[in-house]
């Protein structure tokens, strides 16, 4: 099997502020080279961590405190300001969560769209536009050229996380990370933007990395998966696998919790007390270990 | 200035520990305790300049006239920062000159804080007429370039500190007026207002009583910083030939006596300069500090 | 709609002119201070003196003074002046072009500098360097103009002597221009020697009156930069692999500049207040020297033409400000 295009090997991070509270606990996955890869998990469960750490924009107030992120034979963490800025926008980029905020307010659509390939691919400005039409045509939006010469607050939701998505793959990057692309979207739209970014990903050849705290969604576009609860892996998988037969409680539980919408019979239920409290043993014992295997 | 806020007889929270009193708050600032210091050595110096000056201002002696300052070849001790075009000691003049740069500042700084603040809280709180009359009263003013206006203020009122302290506050009550009004205005719809409203306070109870305390901290910050600006239109009045008479050592003055000779005896402009620069950064950086010690929410 | 806002805004500074004119007039004739007196030459008669006063009409009675003043001024007249012996307009139109150069090349300067270490404190934000920048920028923000001027002669007069100390120009360079612009006329022909000597007379004033707008934009500015580096399409661009040098310039200037904007065009009418006494100091030929001597011999025509000058110019400022604020948001123009 080829190596994979994303390694994230025992990243473990701690909150300088909250004491020192782990944040990240010996985390590990591989994203392989055209693959979709959900990272799933409730709010605060670290999967932003994660991503922030790929991108080098962790928050100071977080420390990494182990492990390593290979990209295509380097690890991240060990790059300078300067080395990370080669890579970023060139062979990793971002679709991020709210499309309102990620757009300069300031600036028309095609100079946004625009900047990323004269700079990182050498695109005349005539090129780079012509570029961003086809792009915009790609993720099925309409009228381009409009659009193009539009402001953020004069399109839709919809259509600026089109544009977002259009910009991230039209970059043409070996991994793109989409920050629960989803989440600030309607209903309605979020199946079309999952199919597109499925197409796109398909066409393109890209690894994706796929946050969000909704396995329903992680389910509809993503080969493998990895749950997350409070900074640690407790089920990682092939989707089906994971989804038809999960091994862990908290897995379970989630499972349980999603409405599914081919499964109408499915109730909600949180998740119960007892998967919680165990979880938490299992999280406390992990630290645990985690000293002794230092001490020793 | 206490922040009205409800007693809890059930409150489970501990309790804070008490804020520093204001006293101390002011202290604890470094900007209010330097500046504030510089500002009181001065208005010590000119209070007792007579006892403090080592000459007397007003002695001329021309054969020691346009003498460099203690350091330089041809000093004379005696006249530590040398003497001007007519021999006079300019350590004295500088000194005595702060008697009537401070005089002006607290005198105009103050009434045009007194007219300015008034009419601000009256436009900011009984609104109307009065506050359309007052705001268009203080746009018509503004539009007058302030140095021009200051100085046809005074050629028309003839020379001497109570006119230029006239032209300071005919001029800047416009600033306090309208700094006072936007105040006034934000803390006239604050809860507290309201409140004492229904409970039946007069307006004049309210104004006076509940928001004058909440727009002191602003009101003290600003006059702080006018203070400032009026030693320097005092010095550009005087600096033109406006000011007192030329007797009197004034800081414009000695600028203006030593611009022209500035080749010859650049100290005669570079002391007053420097007494000049030093005190209006210092009532900026009082103003500053004040601010921020006094303020509430500025505090952090 | 932008259309009826402008035209409100005139009719409001028509009205703010005229209120301005009337006070003036009022003040200069009710007030101790005879004109005619200051530049009668001793040994004249009584007689000489009404004559003089019916030639500037000074005679007759304030409401019909004012009414023969505002025919005139609706007509282009404003009068004559009584110190120079020249129509007002005269005067003014050959005084105007230097003040008019001086205060938009300090603007220029202003800006160009406020804005260039507004951008490095953005860059150092949360450095040592931004707290020195910090420090300095207070102490600029309390030195007025005035003490600039006088600061910059003893620095580049007295102590490294190479710049002049007065004047616009060199007397024997004054020649050949059709305008009063001198500055601009001798760059758009070529005459660059006449150009830098200009220049060189003008440093010194122009710096005056720039560095306390300057310290203003910076103190605004690299507030509204730095809260605008923390927007989430900066993010997203530092994603991209863009420099912080980049982030800063095209992405958070655009979205910065605008309060700072709206604060230099007041400041800029501060400034233009402030050529009354800098020109002075430096002896500089244009309306605010004029100003004081103006003031200092009563010479009423002047006076008067002088002060709607200057409210006009206020006004207009006031106005050029709104509209750039307006045309810089995107959002307003499209509402």
């Amino acid at each position: 099997m080829s190596a994979p295009r994303l390694a994230v090997e025992t990243l473990s991070a701690i909150s300088l502020r909250d004491g020192n509270k782990p944040v990240l606990r010996r985390v590990s996955l591989t994203v392989g080279t055209g693959e979709v890869h959900g990272l799933v998990g409730e709010s605060g469960a670290g999967k932003s961590t994660i991503a922030k750490a790929i991108l080098g924009i962790i928050p100071s107030q977080v420390r990494i405190t182990g492990g390593r992120i290979d990209f295509e034979g380097t690890d991240l963490l060990s790059l300078s300001s300067r080395g990370l800025r080669a890579v970023l926008g060139r062979d990793i980029a971002l679709i991020p969560q709210d499309p309102l905020t990620a757009l300069n307010p300031a600036r028309r659509i095609d100079a946004q769209m625009t900047d990323g390939l004269r700079l990182k691919r050498g695109l005349s400005a005539k090129e780079a536009r012509l570029r961003a039409h086809a792009l915009l045509e790609e993720v099925q939006i309409r009228d381009p050229k409009r659009v193009l010469a539009s402001y953020p607050h004069q399109l839709s939701g919809g259509m600026r996380q089109r544009v977002l998505i259009a910009a991230a793959f039209g970059l043409e990057p070996k991994l793109v990370i989409a920050d629960e692309p989803t989440t600030a979207l309607d209903v309605t739209v979020q199946k079309q933007i999952l199919r597109l970014i499925r197409a796109l990903q398909e066409r393109h050849g890209t690894s994706v990395l796929f946050v969000s705290h909704d396995l329903g969604v992680v389910a509809k576009i993503c080969d493998r998966v990895t749950v997350l609860y409070m900074g640690k892996v407790v089920e990682q998988g092939a989707t089906a696998e994971v989804l038809t037969t999960p091994h862990h409680a908290y897995t379970k539980a989630l499972l349980a919790a999603n409405p599914r919408y081919d499964r109408p019979d499915t109730g909600l239920e949180p998740t119960p007390p007892e998967v919680i409290s165990a979880l938490r043993a299992e999280i406390s014992a992990f630290d645990v270990s985690l000293l002794e295997s230092r001490d020793v | 200035m206490e922040h009205w806020s409800p007693t809890s007889t059930t409150s489970s929270a501990p309790a804070e520990p008490k804020p520093p009193s204001t006293a101390r708050r002011l202290l604890g600032d470094p900007k209010v305790v330097v500046a504030g210091g510089f500002i009181l050595l001065l208005i010590v110096l000119a209070v007792f300049a007579p006892l403090i000056a080592p000459q007397d201002p007003l002695a001329q002696n021309l054969l020691a006239a346009t003498l460099p300052p203690i350091g330089f070849p041809d000093a004379e001790a005696g006249f530590l920062l040398g003497t001007d075009g007519l021999g006079r000691d300019v350590l004295s003049r500088v000194i005595f000159g702060a008697r009537i740069s401070l005089t002006v500042a607290f005198v105009a700084a103050g009434l045009a804080c007194l007219i300015g603040s008034l009419l601000g809280l009256l436009a900011g709180f009984l609104r109307g007429w009065v506050d359309a009359l007052i705001s268009r009263l203080v746009d018509v003013w503004m539009a007058f370039p302030p140095v021009l206006l200051s100085i046809l203020l005074v050629a028309i009122l003839g020379t001497g500190v109570h006119s230029v302290i006239a032209a300071i506050v005919v001029i800047d009550w416009t600033r306090f007026c309208r700094v006072v009004r936007t105040e006034t205005m934000g803390q006239a719809q604050m809860d507290y207002v309201v409140a004492a409203r229904t409970i039946g306070f007069s307006r004049r109870a309210i104004l006076f009583r509940e928001i004058l305390p909440n727009v002191m901290p602003v009101l003290i910050a600003l006059l702080t910083l006018e203070m400032g600006i009026a030693v320097v239109v005092e010095a550009i009045l005087s600096f033109v030939g406006l000011s007192v008479s030329s007797d009197t050592p004034t800081w414009g003055g000695m600028i203006a006596e030593g611009r022209q000779i500035v080749h010859e005896a650049w100290w005669v402009l570079g002391a007053p300069l420097a007494a000049l620069f030093a005190t209006v950064v210092a009532f900026n950086q009082l103003g500053d500090g004040l601010a921020r010690s006094l303020d509430p929410v500025l505090r952090r | 709609m932008l259309l009826s806002v402008v035209a409100n805004r005139v009719a409001m500074a028509l009205l703010t002119l005229a209120g301005v004119a009337v006070i003036v007039f009022i003040l200069l004739r009710v007030v101790p201070g005879d004109p005619v007196a200051m530049m009668i030459s001793p040994g004249a008669g009584p007689a000489d003196i009404a004559a003089l006063k019916a030639h500037y009409g000074l005679d007759a009675s304030i409401p019909v003074q004012f009414w023969i003043w505002i025919k005139g001024v609706v007509t282009g007249d404003f009068g004559t002046s009584i110190t120079l012996h020249l129509p007002v307009t005269e005067v003014l139109a050959s005084r105007l072009p230097a003040t008019l150069e001086l205060a938009f090349l300090a603007l220029l300067v202003a800006v160009v500098l406020g804005g260039a270490i507004a951008v490095a404190g953005t860059l150092m934000r949360r450095t040592f360097g931004e707290t020195i920048i910090d420090s300095l920028n207070s102490i600029m923000l309390a030195v007025p103009d005035f003490i600039w001027a006088l600061a910059l002669v003893l620095l580049f007069a007295v102590a490294i002597p190479i710049l002049p100390l007065t004047g616009r120009i060199d007397p024997d360079l004054a020649e050949g221009f059709t305008t009063r612009f001198y500055l601009i006329e001798s760059i758009l022909t070529g005459r660059f020697a006449v150009a830098g000597d200009i220049l060189s007379h003008m440093i010194m004033p122009t710096l005056a009156l720039a560095l306390p707008l300057a310290a203003v934009i910076v103190r605004l500015l690299k507030q509204s930069l730095k809260e605008a580096m923390l927007q989430d399409y900066v993010l997203l661009a530092r994603i991209k692999g863009f420099r912080e040098l980049r982030l800063v310039l095209q992405e958070a200037l655009r979205n910065a500049v605008g309060p700072t904007l709206a604060l230099t065009g007041v400041q800029f009418t501060f400034l233009i207040g402030g050529t009354v006494i800098v020109e002075r100091i430096f002896a500089y030929p244009g309306i605010g020297n004029l100003a004081i001597d103006a003031v200092i011999n009563r010479d009423f025509p002047l006076i008067q033409g002088l002060v709607l000058l200057f409210g006009l110019i206020f006004i207009l400022v006031n106005i050029g400000t709104d509209l750039t604020v307006a045309a810089l948001n995107p959002r307003l123009r499209h509402a």
